[in-house]
């Protein structure tokens, strides 16, 4: 029995550091601002515009002018600040963010992310995802070990158009967590509570380097 | 000294601020989302009938607002953006090869705007490196990391919105609505803004202006905003 959505998020969490400026996406990662570790101080930073992000207002509380880049509404934390999108991109670009979170598709042993276009379905777009993967020092992805046909989203090489190359760091998934090693694989680090690493080795279609023994996931 | 001492760029309102817009020009539109969109300029455009429009926005609105009142109306002919989710009359228009789509990394975008604005022809950005978006683009190697060069962009028209606004066409935005309209305000070689509250010049402070007159050349006072919002969100109060 694999991790949780918001067990996943909680496990990302973990890897917050004091002082740092976190850029989370859409979906699971969004979910890491409600696990972060006490006695650590992070900024929330959303690519439309805004560094302190805070948590959703309360009802009658929402303001039309203050969204994060999933356009819902949110509020902003004492200390917060407003800006442009240029300068939003200039953050990430210039690398003054210091962890990127977001979600995948389909993730390569050597570091590729494919997360914004299925071929011959609609597209809906890269968003900011592009800029991001290109400029982040640090990036984990959050995502489900396997697609929805039971089919490993952890390859040998991305089938799906790619998102940026050689720049995923850390993958927390359902099932383990892994560190990418562009030489070497997917390097097993720890395996969900009660998951055995022949079944992670069974979802996992890239290279997956085991040594010695892979603890359990801890809360 | 004259009467004044400010350039006024005042018009009426926004049927008056879309004079000399024509049809198959490249309109650069400011907002995210939703959020702070020039939905006075957008409903002027639609009522004057205004086609083959290049659109540069990061979204293109929602079914019924924003820039999806156009969309309607079929007088978009090419959307350039970064996102285009949650817009059913997009997706068919796309697929049934009506409308022309290119998609752009949002630090890209943002960029090519900013240059425009700025007198810098193209710059280089480690962005879709190594992906389709890099396709056909020049690319060179800056400290170790490959970069692809992108140009800025050329809008005769930018149509942004901004909260407050003074006579000399400085501007003020509020919260996340601020987004992609300043830079847009500096690329459109006719730059449009309209404001939730116009004031006379000296009432806004010089230290908080986010935008100078400089990259306005015409302001007119909104009327009804809607601002409306995509994805409302909540908590409860016991959290």
């Amino acid at each position: 029995m694999g991790l949780s959505k918001d067990q996943i998020a909680q496990r990302i969490a973990q890897e917050l550091r004091d002082g740092w400026y976190v850029n989370l996406g859409i979906g699971i990662p969004t979910l890491v601002a409600n696990h972060i570790p006490t006695g650590i101080n992070v900024e929330f930073q959303s690519e439309n515009g805004i560094l302190g992000m805070g948590p959703f207002p309360f009802e009658g509380e929402e303001d039309a002018d203050l969204i994060n880049a999933g356009k819902q509404t949110i509020t902003a934390m004492p200390g917060a600040s407003f800006f442009s999108s240029e300068l939003s991109f200039a953050m990430i670009r210039g690398q003054h963010v210091q962890l990127t979170v977001l979600g995948a598709m389909e993730v390569s042993d050597n570091g590729d992310i494919a997360n914004w276009k299925i071929p011959g379905r609609m597209v809906k777009g890269m968003g900011g995802a592009m800029d991001l993967v290109a400029s982040a020092e640090n990036i984990i992805v959050a995502m489900q070990h396997t697609n929805r046909a039971g089919e490993s989203k952890l390859l040998a090489k991305c089938s799906l158009p790619l998102t940026g190359v050689k720049c995923v760091k850390k993958i927390v998934t359902d099932l383990a967590v892994l560190e990418v090693d562009p030489e070497r694989g997917f390097i097993l680090l720890e395996r969900a509570p009660g998951v055995t690493v022949e079944e992670i080795q069974s979802k996992t279609a890239g290279r997956l380097v085991v040594e010695g023994e892979v603890p359990e996931m801890e809360f | 000294m004259s009467a004044t001492n400010y350039i006024s760029k005042v018009v009426p309102n926004a049927a008056a601020a879309i004079e000399g817009l024509e049809n198959d020009m490249t309109v650069m539109f400011g907002g995210f989302g939703l959020c702070g969109i020039p939905e006075n300029s957008i409903a002027a455009i639609r009522d004057k009938g205004i086609t083959g429009i290049t659109c540069i926005s990061n979204n293109a609105g929602v079914d019924d607002f924003g820039l999806g009142l156009l969309l309607q109306t079929r007088q978009i002919k090419k959307m350039i953006a970064s996102y285009v989710g949650e817009n059913d009359e997009f997706e068919r228009q796309m697929l049934s090869g009506e409308l022309d789509v290119e998609l752009i990394p949002q630090g890209t975008l943002a960029e090519r705007c900013r240059a425009a604005g700025a007198g810098v022809p193209a710059f280089y950005t480690p962005a879709g490196y190594g992906t389709e978006v890099a396709e056909g683009k020049e690319v060179r190697v800056f400290n170790g990391k490959p970069h692809i060069l992108e140009h800025a962009f050329d809008a005769p028209f930018a149509f942004v919105k901004a909260w407050k606004g003074d006579k000399a066409g400085n501007l003020i935005f509020k919260g996340t609505a601020r987004n992609f309209n300043p830079m847009m305000a500096m690329a459109g070689k006719i730059t449009v803004a309209e404001v939730e509250e116009l004031v006379e010049v000296g009432e806004l402070d010089p230290n908080s202006i986010h935008i100078p007159g400089i990259f306005v050349q015409r302001i007119f006072q909104g009327v009804d905003y809607e601002k409306r919002i995509e994805q409302r969100t909540v908590r409860a109060k016991s959290e």
